[in-house]
């Protein structure tokens, strides 16, 4: 089912939760809303199910327009932040909930009913469980619970918010796969909406940041990485370091002797760089004052230790560690920086990289776009 | 400090509460001086005058009508105060009007009121002069002051707060999101409002009925106003227990106090089992 969102705009008071989104998800997407709290994720999503009023805009859904069609009316399954099961119902009696409420004409009997949720608690990987209570299931049990109760409807459009907020590390991995692999078996066009961007890349076809009630970016998860349409987005994903600096005559320096300039092609001025740990190369360096020096030294991958490394002024940047040359804390370092994304004072955008100057005086300097994450090749200093 | 192999485990099993001799031995006291040393005095009493006499005493046309009559009255009350307080929880929590705040107080304030000050202002506002009195006399040809409705009436008002307070927090706890899941599942607001909402008010519910009908039995200022005393018709037991002591039947008196304390523990009893079996379905 595709969805279409044209200029919403849902207010609460004062502030604009959505202020003019626009969206098109296509049928059997994996679309997922990724953003700081705040930015109207929810309530976007809560438009959608019906659940909250649009202002403005409209939302089409299978080419239905949804202005005025009550949540019940909608047929959209929704698993809920905190899954809001019904506490006072078995498993077996949630996830038959969808199907008992329905009008007498189309309610399926007992039997059919009792198949239906045998075969979703089979789907959900939760036979087990049918004759618990919601009270003595962990978080992740629960989270199945309520997608089997959304999937009950067999809606044709899911909305899952924050569905793995409340479980640990380890079990929001295993089922973020298993999640991704029931959509592909089951096509139903999903929406996710998360503050998680590790979770968004991983599972969607397609990420929209949205930040402060607008869509900031819809874009595949690749694209948003390699080329952030705003500097919002550039800030947001990819662990990336916010860093002023100025350009003049297609250079950009960030007045730190510690970080080398930049070429770019933008108009003089003031400009914003974004640098990615794996963008930035540390290694040691003679003791001088206005080097960085590491703060902290943690093992990443390929024997390749991420550090922090303070910088003069007070700036504290995220770099890997140069493969095969150990940093220790406390340590003297010099960065090699390998891109960048500039945002220059018209707002354009470039993926900017060493000046010549600083390809010649680093002879070991590696090939231009090496960079990326686990792209860096392999060479002992 | 060490205290070496000779204490048992079982006889210093260490626990993070601290205090739990001194606490348990201080509440086991005081209970024992508040509640249970008085029960037991109640208990004893009326045995000064022999099985034969207690029954003989207990027998009393007028001792049964006026048991009948308060505990009808008050599981009537009750009754009636369960949806009334949960209309009234639901207005509190759920809706936002003005003046909210002052409906959330103005729901205490029985709680506060000498019960003498509100059987006074419901016998004025409905004897058959009264401002609804007379126009109920003269519409319907209802009576509701000195007849036994006057009696519910009066329990009502004390009753009320209880219900409303106690499914109050349950409701709020409750959240939107249950009403908004089965809403998404498709469900209608009545079936939402019986299927989602109800059953998980229901052991709140049945707490507020158990505590407003303990209230209501034992009410005695509102309801002497109101009421109109009336031997064998509206005439309650509390009163019947005062009318004895005036007259020194002090073991008569503890007689008709033993038997509403025996029904009415019966009561709470049957109330709290119900009330297990609904948690029990919620466990």
């Amino acid at each position: 089912m595709s969805v279409i969102v044209e200029g919403l705009v849902r207010r609460f008071g004062a502030t604009a939760a959505l202020d003019g989104v626009s969206l098109s998800i296509r049928e059997g997407e994996f679309a997922a809303l990724l953003g700081p709290s705040g930015s109207g994720k929810t309530t976007l999503l809560r438009v959608l199910a019906g659940l909250e009023p649009q202002e403005a805009g409209r939302v089409a859904i299978a080419g239905r327009e949804m202005a005025g069609v009550p949540a019940r009316e909608r047929g959209i399954g929704v698993v809920f932040q905190n899954y809001a099961l019904f506490r006072h119902m078995s498993v077996f009696d949630n996830i038959a909930f969808g199907l008992s409420v329905q009008p007498r004409g189309r309610r399926p009997d007992r039997a059919e009913t009792a198949a239906r949720v045998r075969e979703l608690l089979r789907l959900t990987q939760i036979p087990e469980l049918e004759r618990r209570w919601p009270d003595q299931l962990s978080g992740g049990q629960r989270q199945r619970v309520a997608l089997a109760r959304a999937l009950a409807i067999q809606p044709k459009l899911l909305l899952l918010d924050e569905p793995f907020g409340a479980l640990d590390a380890l079990v929001r991995r295993e089922v973020r796969r298993w999640l991704r692999g029931l959509h592909e078996r089951l096509g139903i066009t999903t929406i996710l909406v998360t503050h998680d961007q590790e979770e968004a890349m991983e599972l969607a076809d397609r990420v929209a940041v949205m930040d402060r009630g607008r869509i900031a970016q819809f874009d595949a998860p690749a694209a948003i990485l390699d080329s952030p349409a705003t500097p919002f987005v550039a800030g947001f994903v990819g662990e990336a370091a916010r860093l002023e600096g100025a350009v003049g005559g297609g250079v950009l320096r960030f007045g730190q002797a510690a970080l080398p300039p930049l070429a770019v092609s933008l108009p003089d001025g003031p400009a914003l760089a974004f640098i990615r740990p794996w963008d930035l190369l540390a290694e040691p360096a003679a003791e001088a004052a206005d080097q960085g020096r590491v703060r902290q030294v943690r093992p990443g991958s390929q024997a390749q230790p991420r550090v922090i490394v303070d910088l003069p002024g007070g700036v504290a940047l995220d770099a890997m560690a140069r493969p095969g040359v150990p940093l220790e804390r406390g340590q003297p370092c010099r960065l090699r920086l390998l891109s960048a994304q500039v945002f220059g004072a018209d707002g354009r955008r470039e993926n900017a990289f060493p000046s010549d100057a600083q390809a010649e005086r680093d002879e070991t300097g590696l090939p231009r776009g090496a960079a990326g994450p686990g792209r860096l090749p392999l060479r002992s200093g | 400090m060490s205290a070496g192999p000779a204490l048992s485990p079982r006889a210093r099993r260490q626990t993070a509460i601290p205090g739990f001799g001194l606490a348990f031995g201080i509440t086991l006291f005081w209970l024992s001086a508040i509640v249970l040393v008085p029960l037991l005095a109640l208990l004893l009493r009326p045995f000064e005058l022999g099985l034969d006499g207690l029954w003989a005493s207990l027998a009393e046309p007028r001792v049964a009508a006026s048991l009948r009559l308060s505990f009808g009255a008050a599981l009537l009350a009750a009754a009636l105060a369960a949806p009334l307080g949960l209309l009234l929880a639901w207005a509190v929590v759920r809706l936002r009007f003005p003046g909210r705040a002052v409906l959330d107080a103005a729901i205490d304030l029985p709680f506060a009121l000498p019960t003498a000050v509100a059987g006074l202002a419901l016998t004025a506002l409905l004897a058959p002069n009264g401002w609804l009195g007379a126009p109920l006399a003269a519409w319907f040809g209802w009576q509701v002051a000195f007849t036994p409705a006057g009696i519910v009436v009066a329990l009502l008002f004390v009753a009320l707060p209880f219900t409303a307070r106690t499914v109050e927090p349950v409701l709020r706890d409750l959240g939107r999101e249950a009403e908004e899941a089965a809403a998404t599942l498709g469900a209608s607001r009545l079936q939402t409002l019986r299927r989602v909402v109800l059953p998980a008010l229901a052991p709140a519910l049945l707490t507020g009925f158990g505590l407003g009908f303990a209230r209501a039995v034992g009410e005695y200022g509102s309801v002497i106003f109101i009421a109109g005393n009336m031997p064998m018709v509206s005439e309650i037991a509390p009163l019947l227990i005062t009318i004895r002591l005036e007259q020194f039947d002090y073991a008569g008196a503890a007689a008709i106090g033993l038997a509403m304390l025996l029904l009415a523990f019966g009561v709470l009893l049957l109330l709290n089992l119900a009330q297990r079996a609904l948690r029990r379905g919620l466990a």
